[in-house]
């Protein structure tokens, strides 16, 4: 764990408070104050946990029982980008294989490691809803659908040279706009 | 080919029907104005009588769910109505479909609820990953705040319903509504065992709570509008209405589909699903998401898509989540994969579900790698039956049914792998899923 000090801004707590007139009794607020405190500090540690504690006023150990039982809660470190390939039935018979594959060779990294200069890391995921438009992956919050390993790539090329926001921030309340060509949507029948 | 009927998707592919002018404009919002002078028993009757039955997998009827909620007026107790878009079933896909396109549906939905069962507060609970249609749910409920449809005086009727939306955070179990609740609640989300705590009785902090899918509620505005015995002149008698169905796998056109209940399944993969994948034959069809039985291509003549017909071809309708597989598809490998799925998901609490996933996980990927032993299959079947019925919630059966239906529909194929193994020629079939065991 980093000895670096995390500062926790104003803003998140402000969001917090807001977030937390929003349920009838405080502790349903832990999770989107996971989430607050994960955009912080990057993944839940004990600083994260110590925060949203301390904001909450519910003992530490309750917090990190929630926090750990939940997969998009990260207990370890991710990479910058995080790539989540679904492993699951649809996107299996579909090459969600053949994915996996070529971001453990692109990356030279083993899933839930992060490279070296800390833009990338890969996990294969559980159904994420995408099956109808499998094999699919994840990165950060959006979806990248219809993938082949050639597609990723080029997705992949373009991280390196645009650094694209993905993400959905707890502050905003939004979707990062980057990729925004690529289509994100359910497709129809 | 003949056209189906829609109520859920009649509007699905509007431009900007996501938003609340053009849902309004193709006639949004015009069942909570009527639910609201009908009044809290004309709107309970009227969706009792439509027969319509919960789409999110069990297929309780929504009528008699809403009837064990105590009238808050009499109990003293405030009534919780919430969303469940916790969608995680593999292969179901149809409520983003719903909270990415057509959003205000399942909040007018909601709005019929809380006026039917006098609630003033609701909760969406959408899956952490859907980050997308988190927003557009997430932006319909500030449209409708604007518009004052939610808030203190929703419709200049006086009466007060909040609405929030509340992410879950990748967990399968939260849409098993118990789960769900606690989760809400800020615990693990874990199953509450019933009795005594029936959402309807004992829910949300305590109080009696509607847990109703987002499908279910996104039908709801047509119920009103046009009548409890125009929507069950839709479908079947036991199975009214129509239901999305979520297609993938080997199929030419995957996608969501809206049939009316009763469809004949094999003209649903003919037409909907444009048939299989580079003339392929059929093997294969799961039609209720991966946890209920696997069908074999020759157990689908006759079955029809609804309640009581694939009941009796031994699965159920479940979420819709229908996945096809063609004859090449290696079902020892498949029978892993949903097993893997289980076993990841088992939220830990009841030991037969937690160890019973991950032995039969651990045999299936033995017999798949070609060190199969002598009576695996019958090993996994027992622990499939001691799991089964043993635990505080349906996930068990999740695990153990088609661990089961999968040895049990092809044997065959099993049984190849383990004389291969024995015999020590083992097949070294090409591995479908990537390494997924830490052992």
């Amino acid at each position: 764990m980093s000895n670096e000090r995390i500062e926790f801004s104003l803003e998140a707590k402000k969001r917090l408070e807001e977030i937390k007139k929003l349920y009838p009794d405080t502790a349903s607020a832990v999770m989107p104050a996971l989430y607050i405190a994960q955009e912080e500090a990057g993944m839940i540690n004990d600083e994260a946990i110590a925060w949203v504690s301390e904001n909450l006023n519910m003992p530490p150990v309750q917090v990190r029982e929630v926090a750990t039982f939940y997969t998009m809660y990260y207990k370890n470190p991710v990479g910058k980008y995080h790539f989540q390939v679904c492993r699951t039935l649809s996107c299996a018979i579909n090459g969600s294989k053949a994915l996996m594959e070529h971001l453990e060779k692109r990356f030279k990294i083993n899933p839930h490691e992060v490279t070296k200069c800390g833009k990338f890391s890969f996990e294969p995921v559980e159904c994420l809803g995408s099956c109808g438009t499998a094999p699919m992956c994840e990165i950060n919050d959006r979806y990248f659908e219809n993938l082949t390993p050639e597609k990723l790539e080029a997705i992949i090329k373009r991280i390196e040279e645009e650094e694209p926001d993905l993400r959905l921030s707890t502050k905003k309340d939004q979707l990062g706009d980057g990729l925004k060509d690529i289509p994100c949507s359910s497709i129809r029948g | 080919m003949k056209q189906q009927k829609q109520i859920l998707l009649k509007n699905i592919d509007k431009p900007n029907q996501h938003t609340v002018s053009v849902y309004e404009e193709n006639g949004g919002y015009k069942a909570i104005r009527k639910a609201l002078q009908m009044g809290a028993d004309e709107v309970k009757t009227e969706v009792k009588a439509s027969g319509i039955r919960g789409r999110g997998g069990a297929g309780f009827a929504t009528g008699i769910k809403w009837g064990f909620i105590a009238d808050p007026e009499k109990s003293g107790k405030p009534v919780y109505i919430i969303q469940n878009a916790d969608e995680s079933e593999p292969g179901t896909f149809k409520d983003r479909l719903l909270l990415e396109n057509d959003p205000h549906a399942t909040i007018e939905g909601m709005l019929i609820a809380a006026v039917a069962l006098k609630s003033h507060y609701g909760v969406v609970y959408i899956r952490g990953e859907y980050a997308f249609p988190y927003t557009r749910i997430q932006n319909a409920i500030k449209e409708c705040y604007e518009k004052g449809y939610l808030g203190d005086n929703i419709f200049e009727s006086g009466y007060k319903f909040d609405l929030v939306v509340h992410r879950g955070a990748g967990a399968y179990i939260c849409g098993e509504e118990t789960a769900l609740l606690n989760s809400l609640e800020g615990k693990k989300g874990q199953p509450r065992l019933k009795p005594p705590f029936f959402p309807g009785v004992r829910g949300l902090y305590d109080m009696p709570t509607l847990v109703n899918n987002t499908e279910t509620y996104a039908a709801l505005p047509f119920i009103i509008n046009e009548g409890a015995k125009e929507y069950a002149s839709y479908g079947t008698e036991k199975s009214t209405g129509t239901k999305l169905f979520s297609a993938s796998g080997h199929i030419n056109k995957p996608g969501v589909y809206e049939v009316e209940m009763g469809y004949p399944i094999l003209d649903f993969i003919e037409n909907e699903c444009g048939g299989i994948r580079d003339g392929k034959k059929l093997k294969a069809v799961i039609a209720g998401g991966s946890s209920m039985p696997i069908l074999r291509a020759d157990e689908l003549k006759g079955v029809n898509l609804d309640f009581e017909s694939l009941q009796a071809a031994g699965t159920y309708l479940g979420s819709g989540g229908f996945m096809v597989m063609d004859e090449t598809t290696d079902m020892v490998e498949v029978a892993l994969n949903i097993a893997h799925f289980y076993t990841h998901e088992s939220c830990g609490q009841c030991t037969p579900c937690r160890e019973g996933g991950h032995w039969i996980e651990k045999i299936f990927y033995r017999i798949a790698r070609d060190k199969g032993m002598e009576n695996d299959m019958d090993l996994v079947k027992s622990i499939a039956n001691n799991i089964e019925g043993h635990t505080i919630c349906a996930f068990g059966e999740a695990l153990a049914w088609p661990a089961k239906a999968f040895i049990e529909k092809f044997p065959e194929e099993f049984r190849e792998r383990i004389e291969a193994s024995i015999k020590g020629k083992p097949l070294k079939k090409e591995a479908l899923n990537f390494p997924i065991l830490n052992h």
